[in-house]
């Protein structure tokens, strides 16, 4: 018994050692939890902080509403519709190949789509949202909306798209946007680098973000694009959001009010069409452009979801280039329409007066060159106003040898030739008034008199585009230095129409200027009588312009081959007829350019007298305003033009 | 005849035995699982369901459980402790038979009223037969080669039934569970050595075959070992779990984020929030003020088992006590050290706070049997 109790009482003590060491082994560790939870909570806290923020907070961009752009009567040109798309989240879906089936059924896609859709789901993060397919119509997006208890992780959603209601109409002014590129964001960059932005503009790294790429809506893209808002969202680990913690709204981009008329700019086009040709009509007064055609045209709809290849192709391989807008960017040697520039040039040198005859055999001989007079046996004597009325070449080859190119140049400066306007508008031309200084650093060669004798009838290396053709013709219309203009208002606050200066022609010259101008429409010996109008308070004044595109060579002269049906379309010559109108009080200049048409007076002419019948009526001009002879032909044309209401849209939201 | 037998009429009778309680152990079991209820209503955000409420209920079954067994005198657990293991035996292998799959391993035995864990009971029941089987040795045989195999046995059948399931965490815990009362009940030094060194080769051996038509451990440990050598080696996928529970606690600070107001573990970054992940939450939500004073409790409520093992005269109770003690050690400890970024992911709960029924009514079972040897005691 007492061994027993002493053997129990040595055991105890072994015993409690060995729960001392084990209690110690586990304080150490204990201690070494604190201190490690101490490190953590405290030593190291900021840094843990920071890494829980980013892992709870998203800020996501709030896209804009792109500002609008309408006509100078406020119809819409260049809207927002609302696009109806269709997102599918992988994760939330378990059998993908039925929903894909169900989708395929309600939507109504082809079996390719739907296989190039499936490989595109699942090359991507399950987590992301994948759009199915835009552009949805209400039905379709209404029918995904109620089949939803079979379309699990799919989810209708509607977004803002870019819309052009008046689709070709306005392919060149406003252009389109487009998802945005590569090509946008290193514009940016540089851009910043440069100092002309301040900031970068977040809304660039939204992928598919729409951007102007041409026009308008590439000129003023970042007054129209708007400010983007955020919100910040408390996202949890698979990035579902939890709720919002904050939300700045974005700011609507500026609306814009052009100064084009659409009704005009719709006849425009239409009168146009079928043609490679281009048209400018502007307000005298206000330098308001009211029309600016350009053929053929495009469907800037179908370039903002990105073309398909086909569109793409039809539109590239078209000859008449309808990229192109032949009214701002083209620039084509203006022809005779430049000899009222040299006109006022002689008239202000005083190297001939008004009545001053020259005697015109049919060409002009210097240093053993000959240049001919279009009409073969010549005009015999004229004067200034003859001059004009029928476009005498050899008249202007004699003033301008007695001028000198540098005068005839300053006069065609100050007129508007090789001035680059100030518009909202991508590449404008500025043309080309060559000059001594410009011959030689452009072309390495001397100025020879050759060259002045071709500049005096516009051709050689003269250029101006039909923009400019219009601003000069309004010029001489009003003696006063017409400038230009695209956008009448800004976020509803009207741009204040400029006072134009004096251009300080003498006015008994420009007068007699405007006399050979009007007699070149309405004189029975004008090159533009046909396209007379027989209404006093409408008449027009203008002057034909016929440019040659490749000189006529000796031997084609002596076999005859001038004849512009003969030779290939894109070797034929320009056509080109400047005007305004009403006569006794000019409103409106008009220029139309028809590439390889043949001669001013029969292609162009016509369509400068419609376009100007039709800014004065304000509508379909009505045949009593033709000569009785035409009217019949006249009708049958006007009424085969197919036009639409501006107040309608060319083109259905849904096409 | 043992010293408990020799006193047996000192111990105290009836209704006075509640007086008798380790009433500073119980306080603290329930101080901690109230803690335990807070948390799991917020990473419920806020709510009663899912987790908080059942939770309660078993608190309350468990803590009845706790009382019935510390009222039946501790001689009788000592009795009965071999049949006690050979159930939770049973039971083991009952599991890989008609276990529920979870997480990748057969754990859980659906027993209609509770989801049992066997695994956790055994963790009980092997500490309760070894305290009888070194009660019953001579102490004088303790470190004689063939009565050490016998506890070596004892511990390895569960610990290789475990390992089997697979839950390579546990039968760990397992194994040194019974080591630690080994330990207690006086085996040589040089047995524990052996074994640390085997452990060691064991894992060499471990590494060797990986890739290999004789890998030992699942691919998924093989990674997570992986995860715990360098955490940072892949923070979305294996090394998630590990850098979103180090970033939540990190980001609680010294006061934390105040309840409910945890952003990590409310947000759902946190994987397990309720259940073997929640000590991020609460040290998110409460700081470092609110994590060390849970590692303070948990400590207290091992020094209250510490000093009840050294009143204690009886070598049944004493190691039964130190026994559950270390055994509730190895839940906190390594479920700790793992949020922290301190010990592989192995899949144990924080005691008494985790969400889960086996753990709790294991825990509260295994507290009853420790106030019955404290009850029981001989004064």
């Amino acid at each position: 018994m007492v061994t027993s109790e002493i053997d129990t009482e040595y055991n105890k003590g072994r015993h409690d050692r060995r729960i001392f060491i084990l209690g110690g082994a586990m304080a150490i560790f204990s201690s070494t939890l604190a201190y490690r939870m101490h490190f953590l909570q405290v030593s190291e806290s900021s840094k843990f902080r920071l890494l829980a923020e980013e892992n709870r907070i998203n800020v996501r961009l709030l896209p804009p509403t792109r500002g609008e752009i309408f006509d100078r009567n406020g119809i819409l040109l260049a809207g927002n519709k609302q696009n109806f798309k269709v997102i599918l989240i992988r994760d939330e879906i378990k059998d993908l190949d039925q929903v894909l089936l169900n989708l395929e059924k309600i939507l109504k896609f082809s079996k390719s789509f739907k296989d190039q859709l499936k490989s595109e789901i699942l090359k991507r993060s399950p987590l992301i949202p994948i759009t199915v397919s835009d552009n949805l119509s209400w039905e379709q997006l209404s029918n995904v909306a109620v089949n939803s208890p079979i379309l699990p992780g799919v989810s209708p959603e509607v977004g803002l798209s870019r819309f052009y209601p008046r689709s070709t109409d306005y392919s060149h002014i406003i252009g389109y946007v487009g998802a945005v590129g590569e090509k946008d964001i290193i514009k940016m960059d540089r851009d910043y680098r440069e100092g002309k932005i301040s900031e970068k503009d977040p809304l660039l790294e939204i992928p598919k973000f729409q951007v102007g790429k041409t026009g308008v809506e590439n000129k003023l893209d970042r007054q129209l694009r708007g400010k983007a808002g955020n919100k910040r969202i408390e996202v949890n680990s698979v990035g579902r959001i939890m709720r919002e913690l904050s939300r700045a709204e974005s700011i609507k981009g500026a609306d814009i009010n052009l100064t084009i008329d659409t009704r005009l700019q719709h006849f425009v086009q239409e009168r146009l069409s079928g043609l490679s040709a281009s048209a400018v009509i502007m307000n005298v007064n206000s330098g308001d452009l009211l029309a600016i055609g350009s053929t053929p045209a495009f469907d800037p709809n179908k370039f903002i979801g990105g073309i398909s290849h086909s569109d793409y192709n039809s539109i590239l391989e078209n000859p008449y280039n309808p990229l192109w807008n032949k009214s701002v960017q083209g620039s084509y040697p203006p022809g005779s329409t430049f000899k009222m520039i040299v006109s006022l040039a002689a008239l202000e040198a005083g190297v001939i007066s008004i009545n001053d005859e020259i005697n015109c055999k049919g060409f002009t001989e210097i240093s053993g060159r000959k240049f001919y007079c279009w009409k073969s046996g010549g005009h015999g004597k004229v004067n200034l106003h003859n001059s004009l009325k029928q476009s005498c070449d050899h008249y202007y080859y004699e003033l301008s040898q007695r001028i000198g190119i540098s005068k005839i140049a300053a006069m065609a400066r100050r007129l508007g030739v090789g001035e680059k306007f100030d518009l909202p508008l991508p590449l404008v031309e500025s043309g080309i008034m060559p000059s001594r200084e410009w011959r030689r650093k452009e072309k390495g060669q001397e100025w020879k008199i050759g060259d002045t004798l071709n500049t005096a009838i516009g051709q050689g290396d003269v250029l101006t585009s039909p923009l400019q053709l219009a601003v000069i013709t309004a010029r001489l219309a009003t003696n006063s230095i017409v400038k230009p203009r695209l956008i009448k208002s800004f976020s509803g606050l009207s741009l204040p129409i400029e006072s134009f200066k004096s251009l300080n022609i003498d006015p008994a010259a420009m007068r007699e200027v405007r006399r050979g101008m009007y007699s070149v429409v309405n004189d029975k010996k004008g090159t533009a009588y046909s396209s007379r109008v027989e209404q006093d308070d409408k008449e027009f004044a203008g002057k034909t312009g016929t440019s040659q595109v490749t000189e006529i060579s000796k031997s084609e002269r002596k076999r005859g081959v001038s004849k512009n049906e003969d030779k290939p379309w894109k070797y034929r010559d320009h056509a080109l007829f400047v005007g305004y109108a009403p006569f006794t009080n000019p409103k409106y200049s008009v220029s139309v350019v028809v590439e390889h048409g043949g001669s001013g007076s029969t292609s162009a002419a016509p369509i400068a007298r419609d376009i100007m019948l039709a800014a004065q009526y304000g509508s379909l001009p009505p045949l009593s305003a033709y000569p009785e002879a035409q009217r019949s032909r006249i009708g049958s044309t006007l009424t085969k033009m197919q036009l639409v209401d501006p107040e309608k849209t060319l083109r259905s939201e849904y096409e | 005849m043992s010293y408990l037998e020799q006193n047996i009429k000192r111990t105290p009778y009836g209704i006075v035995k509640f007086l008798h309680l380790n009433w500073a152990v119980l306080i603290l079991i329930f101080a901690i699982s109230s803690v335990g209820f807070l948390m799991l209503y917020s990473v419920a955000g806020g709510s009663l369901a899912p987790w908080a409420e059942p939770q309660l209920k078993r608190f309350v079954a468990g803590i009845c459980m706790l009382l019935f067994i510390a009222m039946i005198p501790i001689w009788f657990w000592k009795n009965v402790s071999g049949l006690i293991y050979f159930i939770s035996i049973m039971l083991l292998i009952g599991v890989d038979f008609f276990g529920t799959t979870g997480m990748g391993a057969q754990r859980w035995l659906d027993l209609g009223f509770i989801r049992l864990q066997p695994s956790e009971l055994t963790k009980i029941t092997t500490v309760l037969f070894l305290a009888a089987y070194y009660d019953w040795l001579d102490i004088t045989k303790v470190s004689k080669p063939i009565w050490v195999l016998i506890p070596v046995i004892i511990i390895l059948i569960p610990v290789s039934l475990i390992f089997n399931q697979p839950d390579l965490g546990t039968a760990l815990l397992v194994l040194c569970g019974g080591g630690g009362l080994m330990l207690l009940a006086g085996v040589h030094w040089g047995y524990f050595l052996g074994i640390i060194m085997s452990l060691a080769s064991g894992a060499v051996a471990i590494f060797y075959t990986r890739d290999t038509g004789l890998a030992i451990l699942r691919d998924y440990q093989y990674r997570r070992i992986d995860t715990f050598l360098n955490p940072s080696s892949d923070p979305m996928g294996a090394g998630y779990h590990i850098g979103q529970s180090k970033i939540a606690l990190g980001s609680g600070g010294v006061n934390g984020r105040g309840f409910m107001q945890g952003t990590q573990s409310q947000l759902n970054f946190l994987p397990e929030k309720h259940t073997d992940f929640i000590f991020t939450t609460l040290a998110e939500e409460f700081g470092f003020i609110g994590g060390l004073s849970v590692l303070a409790m948990y400590n207290l409520l091992i020094l209250f088992c510490i000093v009840s093992a050294l009143k204690n005269k009886d070598r049944f109770s004493s190691l039964v006590i130190m026994g559950i003690a270390f055994t509730f050690f190895l839940y906190f400890a390594p479920n700790m050290a793992m949020v922290m970024g301190f010990a592989p992911i192995v899949g144990v709960p924080l005691p008494l706070i985790s969400y889960g029924g086996s753990s709790m009514l294991v825990l509260l079972g295994a507290f009853g049997l420790m106030q019955s040897a404290h009850v029981h005691r001989v004064r």
